[in-house]
């Protein structure tokens, strides 16, 4: 297939691996975050761990969109599908995030609360189109990535003027997720984090450009390249990485150049700050609350708000007690720390979020790289 | 069928659709069974038109297997419910060595369907199974209240005769045997999910969906010593090989770049996020054999039009885990673990 099987080749990825390992010096370390799940589930998915130095360390971070949902907001989309006769539609993943008592909305959904699994924003559109005498309420989650879709569907919302449709928006960013982690305790002053730097999300970066990440390069002295999600993106990525810590510099590079511009995608950052605004605050899962992390919907669109619409109070949860996912996200522990891996918690039966969407660290480790645990 | 005097009954009306008398077991019924069922499937056995089919019976072990289907799209690119039907039970007697005899089917159908779509499908069937040599010589028909069904269900019943001397399991594959796949992994459910989908392909994904006991005859006169064999269907090639593992306790190893898959399938799977070792195929075959014979095996397969494409794609070994592992097209190693919940494609 053009412009995949280059990007897997396996003579071209030795290549890579064995250019990395030279590079790599004897007797340094090396731990590099690869901000998104997309990343997580592309090294696991093709072994990439395989092919590193053994001094060389990837960290999984927070960009999985269902892992850094807090379990209120889902209760709270439970609570919509199940006590306010909604049609609530979501993507595949999140209707099998664990919330409160023991619920998810799939088991929400087979106790006769009518969810919806749907591929597009648009798919869930067409539902309140179908269904006028029905509250259809879109359960928006995501990165950069997937909120300009969003912004499109309230803004068709608007235009076709349909009174039954709202979202409940759970829009997050990236950059305020990178700084967080960059300025917590463990990374600035504990050192249990060792950082030295970062790969740069893939399709998130189409949307936003590179511009964003100079800031933590200059400020926090943290190499950023941005990388496709290919196996072979993600080694030249990590090779660049290799060199700039090598050299001692801390610059935003591109690897991704066949997709992202400095600037990104203008048209749909101007989509975007046309119906989402800054959120003063938001709990994400294992970050906690990060002050203008995530993104609501403007005044001039509230009647297509949920949280307006319905009333909705957010009321946080703590997570399942044996659960390490907030450790895990913070790239403080690696799934195999956690005492319900592959225990209590596997993707069949999920105790916490990071072992329901492949992106997450523990789905990912478990479903492609456990074998490595026992050997 | 009873004996009945000709012209008796007015010819089906094939612009109508099913409606309850059709399930009832009076005239109306008899008139569909007639017309569109029998006309269809004619055959001997059939025409005894009792209760149940008297049928002889050769020396040997019967094996008999049961599948109900209920595709959506119920017509798809190659083929549609009705063929599918007849190659799904067939092939499940099949992959235990033996030689299917015969069929029976049971159809579910939902008032209002089209007697058009019907016909059709129906009509599919019996073009099937006289390809096979696999008469359909019994058969029941339901229909349930409109919301009751999607269109059609049907649920076939194969058995088949076992020589003596010949064991086919699941629980037979050892370390140092060899895995081959007969061809092409994907292709069914990818139809599927490309009609579903509307993903509009230059040259259409086309399923797989064939009977395998002719290819499955000839792999095992090759002489070369099978252990195991299976039709790697719902949960693709990945579930096929982890139920093997488990079931002989032995762990495998693959390798990514000798698996053969079509570019259409690999791209159509790129733009839903899905895993073509997780994806339906209704055509192929896996087969464990002796590492030794592992090319006799694979010059038998690939001399049979439906595995010519056939491939040795990775080896039996030891471990005490049961793991299904791969060697990735970049050189890492992974597992091929079981499917968890359905292949739901990934959000971002």
């Amino acid at each position: 297939m053009k412009y995949v099987d280059e990007f897997r080749d396996g003579e071209l990825a030795r290549g890579l691996a064995r250019r990395i390992a030279a590079a790599a010096r004897a007797g340094r370390r090396y731990s590099f975050m690869e901000f998104c799940g997309g990343h997580t589930h592309a090294i696991s998915r093709y072994g990439l761990a395989d092919l590193l130095p053994p001094q060389l360390r990837m960290i999984h971070g927070p960009g999985c969109p269902v892992c850094v949902l807090p379990i209120g907001r889902v209760d709270l989309a439970i609570a919509l599908a199940a006590e306010r006769g909604v049609i609530l539609a979501s993507y595949g993943d999140t209707l099998r995030i664990p919330a409160s008592g023991g619920l998810s909305l799939l088991k929400a959904k087979a106790a006769g609360a009518d969810v919806r699994m749907i591929y597009s924003s648009a798919e869930a559109l067409a539902l309140a189109r179908d269904n006028p005498g029905r509250e259809v309420v879109f359960f928006a989650i995501g990165f950069e990535t997937t909120t300009p879709p969003t912004a499109v569907v309230i803004r068709e919302a608007a235009r076709l003027g349909l009174d039954n449709f709202s979202v409940l928006c759970c829009h997050v960013l990236t950059p305020s997720a990178i700084g967080h982690i960059l300025s917590s305790p463990e990374v600035r002053s504990l050192g249990s984090v060792p950082i030295d730097g970062f790969v740069g999300p893939a399709h998130v970066s189409t949307v936003i450009g590179s511009r964003p990440y100079e800031y933590f390069a200059e400020e926090y002295r943290k190499p950023v390249v941005i990388a496709g999600f290919e196996p072979l993106d993600l080694l030249q990525a990590i090779l660049m990485l290799v060199e700039q810590v090598n050299f001692g510099v801390a610059r935003v590079e591109n690897q991704f150049a066949r997709a992202v511009t400095r600037e990104g995608n203008l048209k749909a950052q101007d989509l975007v700050a046309e119906v989402f605004e800054l959120r003063r605050e938001f709990e994400w899962r294992g970050l906690g609350t990060v002050p203008y992390s995530a993104l609501q919907i403007r005044a001039r669109y509230a009647r297509f708000d949920a949280e307006r619409r319905f009333a909705l109070a957010y009321r946080p949860v703590a997570d399942h007690k044996a659960c390490e996912c907030g450790a895990i996200l913070r790239g403080l522990k690696a799934p195999w720390d956690c005492k319900v891996f592959g225990t209590a918690c596997t993707p069949e039966t999920p105790l916490g979020s990071c072992m329901v969407s492949s992106e997450g660290a523990c789905a990912a480790h478990y479903s492609y790289g456990r074998f490595r645990a026992v050997a | 069928m009873s004996q009945r005097r000709r012209g008796y009954a007015r010819p089906l009306d094939l612009g109508g659709k099913v409606d309850l008398s059709h399930g009832a077991g009076g005239r109306t019924a008899a008139q569909l069974i007639e017309q569109l069922f029998a006309a269809a499937l004619d055959n001997e056995f059939l025409a005894q038109g009792d209760d149940g089919a008297v049928l002889p019976m050769p020396p040997g072990r019967l094996v008999m297997s049961t599948d109900s289907h209920v595709v959506s799209p119920l017509f798809f690119p190659g083929g549609d419910i009705g063929c599918l039907s007849v190659h799904g039970s067939i092939n499940d007697v099949a992959v235990m060595g033996a030689q299917p005899l015969y069929l029976a089917a049971g159809f579910i159908l939902e008032e209002g369907f089209p007697l058009a779509d019907l016909a059709r499908i129906v009509g599919s069937m019996g073009q099937a199974a006289r390809d096979a040599g696999v008469p359909v010589v019994a058969g029941d028909t339901k229909v349930v209240e409109r919301g009751s069904g999607d269109g059609v269900f049907i649920t076939t019943t194969a058995v088949g005769v076992l020589r003596d001397g010949l064991n086919l399991s699941g629980s037979r594959a050892q370390a140092g045997d060899a895995i081959l796949i007969s061809g092409h992994i994907g292709d069914h459910g990818m139809a599927i999910m490309a009609c579903r989908e509307g993903l509009g392909f230059a040259s259409p994904i086309v399923s797989d969906t064939a009977s395998l006991h002719g290819l499955i005859a000839d792999l095992l006169a090759s002489g070369a010593a099978v252990h195991a064999l299976r039709d790697p269907t719902r949960g693709g090639l990945a579930t096929t090989l982890n139920e093997i593992a488990a079931q002989s306790a032995v762990g495998m190893l693959l390798r990514e770049d000798a698996i053969p898959l079509r570019r259409e399938v690999a791209a159509a799977c790129e733009l839903l996020g899905l895993d073509p070792l997780y994806v339906a195929n209704e055509g192929k075959l896996v087969a464990v054999v002796g590492g030794n014979d592992a090319e006799r095996a694979l010059a038998a397969l690939r001399a049979h039009p439906l595995g010519r494409d056939a491939a040795i794609i990775g080896a039996v070994h030891v471990d005490p885990q049961h793991f299904v592992q791969m060697v990735t097209a970049p050189g890492g190693r992974r597992m091929v673990d079981w499917l968890a919940g359905e292949q739901l494609p990934r959000i971002c």
